[in-house]
Formats: structure tokens, sequence, C-alpha cells
């Protein structure tokens, strides 16, 4: 090829070429996320037609809405015969969404109540929270009790003494012997509770009487009831379902049984029916003569039912370790208790994170089922707003505001255990 | 204790009962034995002290006495002068319409919001994202509540349908009525019936028996049609048509049926202030049907989404790298597999559903737990053999779903060898 005459070469560079339209930019975007193929095409202008319907419908509602005004016939009044909302029942009863019939004067007890929680939960839930407030974290139940339910402190105190008590005979009783000891940590508080606390209450109550008005379970309601019950339940239920499991894990075949008895029992029959019977039974189950407050009645029932879930979604955690890991734990020779705590307890827990989160998030939703059993959480109490005259026809705005709530948490936890799985991931992929 | 003092090295001590550990996890199980009896032993006690406090026994012949109230759905023959077993049968039988019925539904709208919820276009795969956060984190409570509302404030009362300038009107060339007393649909009828059949408790319609074993005596010919032309193609290896004569055998026995039972539909028709004629579907079964409809299908969109992410790009890959087309890559290849990761979710979420229709007291629909656990518990003042009985119920119900899921879950499981 040397002889070949070259006639022209180009000396400078072409400018470049900007690429075709339909591979840039919107189009391109639109091309390759809406009109893909002719299937994708119909489906997109479906969508479209369904949030273009929305719109024209909900909009003008939205638009319009009232915040301003005494009763739903004053918001009709205002509208004119146009369709709009009427958020001025939210701004009206807000209160009574959020607290039920707790007293006015006493609103700040609950909203002191969750933002101590939000301190109290906050080193639980993120590492860079100092571990010293884990103590607050574990004197916050006995402070909540009492700043919700009033009464003398002392009260509390003597309760939460129950567990120094505990862990007291722990510590003294560990020289003679482990299992002494555990034995004793279990007695000593029972002891403390039925016949030191009383008199110790009653005691410090007559020296420093420290108290605030009392305040009964039924004056209760809205959030407040709903995030009481749902954050109780959820703080019991964990340990209750990670025994669960390990019952249902054992060995030893009477304990396997029982929590499998349990377990399936629970898991088989529907919430409400235990409700009913927290509400109706448990005073046949119990000594004659004891009243249990509905409340915590209520709370029990919710604990052991989310327990049974929660000890199915840790065994499944459990079931995907890999068997080399309880062999290795007992190459270690680590006893039981040992193995479960610092090697398969942390990883089987990591993989059911999402699963635990489930369960806490059914379990909040759940609490709405308390109304059947006459405890005024929002659903109950948004008919209560409606036989007030005033307010008497209006749906929507109560059921959207309480539907937002109940979003913004689930969602909230949701997201919250993404953040988690992602943080505790160690494998590099 | 003898043995005790003994301290030669192989005999028995008392403390090897706490350290050794060929006994020790005798000894837990002894002490939790001991602690379940005591405790159990304690429930029973108070429970029959409370009891004998409140001048009760325990005892359940109340329910072969007169119920004394009205049902307003039935599946079978009950009055109010049927007995509280009875009721308890309509009850159940209601429960179990409405769970079949809503499992139907929200596979399917679980498996297409979890199927475009995957998809590229933009567009939708937002709008099922919305769809399933927004039912998922609401309780299904408050969707039951919503929708019941829909439906009794915003659809026309009946007499809006009435006429020259009606301001509502029937949908589906006048066969449907949407009211705020209930839908009314169009209903099968027989002129030349085949009659009932009484199976003890229960009444069977024989012109449906009828239908079914000819659907099931259809589908299997359908099957050994397909069979044999899959054997006429190993031998020869050419498939032989046969879909006119698949269309022929589904079809054409049905029908045949169909007609010499005299099978016609039967219009609703507004009669006085109220339609009348045809099958009536009350808002409480709809709100329950359609709520736990959309809130469970969005749990199994969740499910189905995860299945099939579940399953790694090489399969796809390597399906179409052998040749099969993208339908068969997802009948053989995809599926299969997915539905191995999607089922056991799938069971849990029917077993919700069963157990969520106990919220049907929230709308008023005569569920097991209105009939036995509501107005027969009130009446007879029986709340322990009432709730007994409930549970016990609900319990034989999950256990049965679950028993047959099972099955079904053990033979698409992967047989490892």
């Amino acid at each position: 090829m040397s002889n070949t005459k070259i006639s022209f070469v180009r000396t400078n560079m072409l400018p470049q070429k900007s690429p075709p339209s339909s591979q840039v930019g919107a189009v391109r975007w639109l091309r390759e996320n809406l009109f893909s193929s002719p299937l994708n095409a119909m489906l997109t202008l479906l969508g479209v037609l369904i949030v273009y319907f929305l719109i024209v419908h909900l909009g003008p509602w939205f638009k319009n809405s009232i915040w301003n005004a005494n009763s739903l016939s004053q918001c009709r009044e205002i509208l004119a015969g146009e369709s709009g909302a009427c958020w001025a029942v939210i701004k009206d009863r807000w209160h009574q969404l959020l607290f039920g019939f707790y007293p006015q004067e006493a609103y700040w007890r609950p909203v002191l109540t969750f933002v101590l929680m939000i301190v109290a939960v906050a080193p639980i839930l993120f590492a860079v929270v100092p571990r010293k407030v884990l103590w607050f974290s574990a004197v916050f139940p006995f402070l909540a009790f009492w700043l919700l339910w009033g009464g003398s402190i002392w009260y509390s105190v003597a309760a939460l003494l129950g567990f120094v008590v505990g862990f007291g005979a722990f510590v003294l009783l560990q020289r003679i012997s482990a299992l002494v000891a555990v034995i004793g940590a279990v007695l000593a508080p029972i002891f403390w509770w039925l016949f030191l606390a009383g008199p110790v209450d009653t005691l410090l109550t007559a020296i420093v009487p420290i108290r605030i008005p009392a305040i009964q379970s039924h004056d209760f309601g809205g959030f407040m009831i709903s995030i009481i019950i749902g954050v109780t339940g959820i703080v019991l239920s964990l340990p209750m379902g990670i025994l669960l499991a390990l019952g249902r894990q054992s060995d030893m075949p009477l304990v396997k049984w029982i929590c499998v008895g349990f377990i399936e029992f629970i898991r088989g029959v529907p919430l409400i029916t235990l409700l009913f019977t927290a509400s109706l039974l448990l005073n046949y189950f119990l000594p004659p003569g004891t009243n249990f407050d509905i409340v915590l009645r209520v709370i029990i029932m919710v604990t052991l039912f989310a327990a049974a879930y929660m000890a199915e979604v840790v065994r499944g955690g459990f079931a995907a370790l890999p068997r080399g890991q309880y062999e290795a734990a007992d190459a270690l020779g680590l006893d039981y208790w040992k193995s479960q705590r610092l090697i398969l307890l942390p990883q089987a827990l990591k993989i059911s994170i999402p699963g635990i989160v489930n369960t806490f998030i059914g379990l909040f939703k759940d609490t709405t089922l308390v109304v059947f059993i006459g405890i005024l959480d929002p659903i109950g109490l948004s008919n209560a707003i409606r036989a007030d005259s005033n307010w008497n026809g209006i749906v929507w705005e109560l059921y959207g505001f309480i539907a937002l709530c109940f979003f913004i948490f689930c969602f909230g936890m949701s997201r919250y255990s993404q953040y988690l799985e992602g943080k505790l991931k160690t494998d590099h992929r | 204790m003898a043995m005790t003092s003994d301290s030669s090295g192989s005999s028995f001590r008392l403390s090897m009962l706490i350290y050794d550990t060929r006994y020790r996890s005798i000894t837990i199980q002894i002490v939790f034995l001991f602690l379940f009896m005591a405790g159990f032993a304690w429930l029973v006690d108070n429970t029959l002290s409370n009891l004998a406090q409140k001048g009760k026994d325990i005892d359940f012949g109340f329910l072969g006495s007169r119920a004394g109230y009205d049902i307003n759905q039935m599946l079978v023959d009950y009055s109010n002068d049927s007995s509280h077993a009875r009721a308890w049968i309509v009850g159940l039988l209601n429960t179990l319409v409405l769970a079949l019925a809503a499992c139907v539904t929200a596979t399917v709208i679980g498996v297409i919001a979890g199927v475009l919820r995957l998809s590229n276009n933009w567009i939708v795969s937002k709008i099922m994202t919305i769809y399933v956060e927004m039912f998922r984190n609401v309780p299904v409570l408050l969707w039951i509540i919503v929708i019941f509302a829909v439906l009794t404030e915003i659809t026309p009362a009946p007499n809006a349908f009435r006429g020259e300038n009606a301001t509502s009107s029937m949908l589906f060339f006048d066969s449907v009525a949407i009211t705020n007393r209930g839908t009314y649909l169009p209903g099968p009828l027989f002129s030349r019936s085949l009659g009932d059949i009484h199976l003890g408790i229960v009444q069977v319609s024989t012109n449906y028996l009828v239908l079914l074993a000819i659907i099931a005596g259809s589908i299997w010919g359908y099957r050994a049609l397909q069979h044999n032309a899959a054997a006429v193609q190993e031998a020869t290896g050419i498939r032989p048509v046969t879909w006119w004569k698949s269309a022929l055998i589904i079809v054409a026995p049905t029908l045949v049926a169909l007609i010499v039972m005299g099978f016609h539909l039967e219009y609703p028709e507004l009669k006085g202030f109220n339609f009348s004629g045809g099958s009536y579907l009350r808002n409480s079964f709809i709100a329950m049907w359609l709520a736990l409809s959309v809130y469970t299908g969005a749990f199994i969109a969740e499910n189905v989404r995860a299945g099939i992410l579940a399953i790694s790009k090489g399969q796809s890959e390597a399906a179409f790298a052998l040749g099969l087309r993208p339908g068969k890559t997802m009948n053989l290849v995809i599926l299969p597999q997915a539905l191995r990761v999607i089922i056991p979710p799938l069971i849990s979420q029917y077993l919700n559903i069963t157990k969520n229709t106990s919220l049907a007291i929230a709308v008023g629909y005569m569920d097991l737990r209105a009939t036995l656990g509501g107005i027969t518990l009130n009446q007879t003042g029986r709340e322990l053999e009432c709730m007994l009985l409930l549970m016990l119920t609900y319990l034989i119900i999950s256990l049965i779903i679950s028993g047959a899921m099972n099955v079904y879950n053990n033979s698409v499981k992967l047989k490892e060898r």
C-alpha cells in the first residue's frame, strides 16, 4: 500500500456532534421509562389517567380547606355548596384526638413523658448517643408511669427498688454459686414487692410527700393510649419473644412443646378474641376480688400476642444461621447462655430485623382494636366527636388525620429498620 | 438420702442433677413442669372459685336452646327459632365466605401490584409504591371503616334511581345497582333445577355440584388431551393441532349443562322503596371484602416482589441463552423458583385475612364473632364457654389452612438430595 497516493488527509478534528435527540435528556428518559413498548405506553396512559382522576376529584377538596369554623354547618356555609375539607374539626378537637379525656391542665405530663421517652430510646436506637443515657432508659418506665397516672412518686420508686433488690441479691449470692444467685435474684424482688414495697411506699409518702394528682385509666385516650400500649407492648414483647424462640429451639421436649403450644395457640386466634378475653374473662382467672386496670390487661394481652409472632420471626433468624456457628460456639467451650448471648443471638437478631420491625408496626396498628373493648383510642374518639351536634356528619377529615398520624409512625419505623439494616450489614457486597 | 454421702467417683450425687449435663436437662424440665402445672392449677382454681362465687357453672347445654335472634346473611337455613349451635354454624360460614373471597382478590391484587412495582415504567412503579406504603402503614380497621363510610355516604339511596329524571342509574345494561343499602347484582337461577341435597346440617344445591363435577371433568379431559399431544410430539416431532379441541372440551359440556338446567339470570328491579330480585351483597360484606383485599394485597405485593427479586439474574440470562422466549422463561424458570420464596409468607397472609375477618364487628357483618362471640354470648351470659368455643373454632380454621398450605408448600419445595 506504500505506492497508493493519499489525496487528502484531514488535519483538524471534526467538532463533536451532539447525540441524537432521542438519546438525551427528557426525551430519552421518557422513551426508556414511560414508552419503551406498546404495553408500557398503555400502562403509562392508565397511570396518568388515575393521577388525573385523583387530582380532579380531590384537588378542590384540599384547595378549599377550611381551618376556622365552630361547626360543620358553619363550614358548609363558608363553602357555599362547593366541595372542601373542613379541617376546623381537627383544630377544634386535636387535643381530644391526642389525649382523650385527660384533664387539660395536666397535658404537660404526657407531653413531658413523650419528650423523655425520646431521650430514653435515643441511646437504644442510635449508637452516637452517650452510653450513660442508658441508665435513664432503665429508670424511664417507672418515671413515665408516675407522670401519666400520677399519685405518689414513692409507689413507682418502691416498684423500681424491687429490681435493685434483685440485682443486689444476685451480686451478693454470686459468691456462693451461680444457681443460688439466679434463684435469689428472682425470689428477692418478689418478696420485696409482696411484703416490703407497700410499707416502704406508705412510710416514704408520710415522710416526704411528693405527689401529683392521680388520673384514672378511663380518662386516657387518643394517640396517647395507642402510644402507651404500643410502646410498652414493643418493649416487653421482644425479650419474651426471644425467650419463646429459644424455648422452641430447645433440646428439652417438655419446654419445647409448651412453647410450641403457646405460640401456635396465640397465632391461631385473632387478637380481638384475646382482647375480649382480657375484658370479659381475665377476672375469672385471677383470685376473687382482684381488680385489674383495663389498660394493664390490654397491655398484657397485646404483649403475649406480639411475643408469639416475635418468637417465630426470631426463630427464622436462628434457622438462617449456618450450623458452623453453633458448632464454633460449642468448640470455644461456651455454655448455653454465653453462646446464645455472645454468638448466636446477635447474628439471629440482625437477620430478623425486618421481621421484628414488621411485628412492631403490626402491633402498633393493632392497638386500634382496643376500641372494641371500650378504650377510647383515636378511632373511638372520632365516633365520640361525631356524636357532638356541632360535628355530626364529619367523616373524611377525622379519618384522614388519624390515618396520617399512623402513617407517620409506621413509615418512620420501617425507614429506621432499613437504616439499621444498612448500618449492621457486614458483608461487603 | 444415703446416696449424697457416698463420695465414690462413679456413684450418683445430688449435685449432679444440676452440674452434670446428662441429668441437668431432666431437672430443668421437671422444675419447669412443676411450675407450669402449679400456674395452671392456680388459674383453674381461681376460675372455679370465681364461677362458684357468681353461682355459674361450665355447661355447653345452651348451644341446643333457641337462639331468638335474626342473622341478616345466611348461607344455610336459619331462623330465630334455630338453636345457638345453628347460629354458630351460620356465623362460621359467613366468616369462611368472606375469608375465601378476600384471599382470592388479595392474591390477584397483590401479584399484579408486586409485578408492576418492579416494572421499569416510572409512573406505574411509583403509583404501586404509593399504594403499598399507604395501605401497609395504616391500620386495617381504619381502612374497613373508611371503605364502609364510602359505601354508605357517597353511594346514592335506592330512591335516586326512581322516576324519569333519576339522579343515578344502574351499571352494566341495567343489571347492577350500587346503593347505600348494598349492591344488587343479577342472580343465577335454574328453571329446571335438580333440587337440593341435605348433608346433615347444611344443604347444597345439586345444580352447583353437577356444574363443579362437569368443570372438573373438562379440566381432566383437557389435561389428558395435552398429555396425548405431548406424547405424539415426542414420537413424531410434530405437535397435533389441539386448540379447537381444547376449547370444545372446556366450554361445551358446561354450556350444555347450563342449557339443560335452564340457567338464566334474574335482574334486580326497583320495587317500592328498594330493589328486589337478583343477588344482594350487603355493604358490610363489601366493605370487609374490599378492605381486607386491598390491605392484604399490599402485603402480598411485597412478598411477590421479594420473591421475584430473590431469583438471581443469572437464571433468566441462562434461560435466554437456552433460547427460551420471555414468556416461557417466566413460566418455566423464574416463577417455579420464585413461588418457593413467595408461598410461605403467602400462607401467613391468608391466615391473617382469616383472623382479620373478626374485625367485622366494626361494620356489623354477622360473622363467627358476631354470632357466637357476640349475640349468643350476651344473651346467655356464658362468656367462658363462648370464648372457648370461639377461640377453638378460629384455631381449627387456622390449623387447617396452614396444614393444607404446608402440604402444597412441600410439593413445590426444592427436593434436596
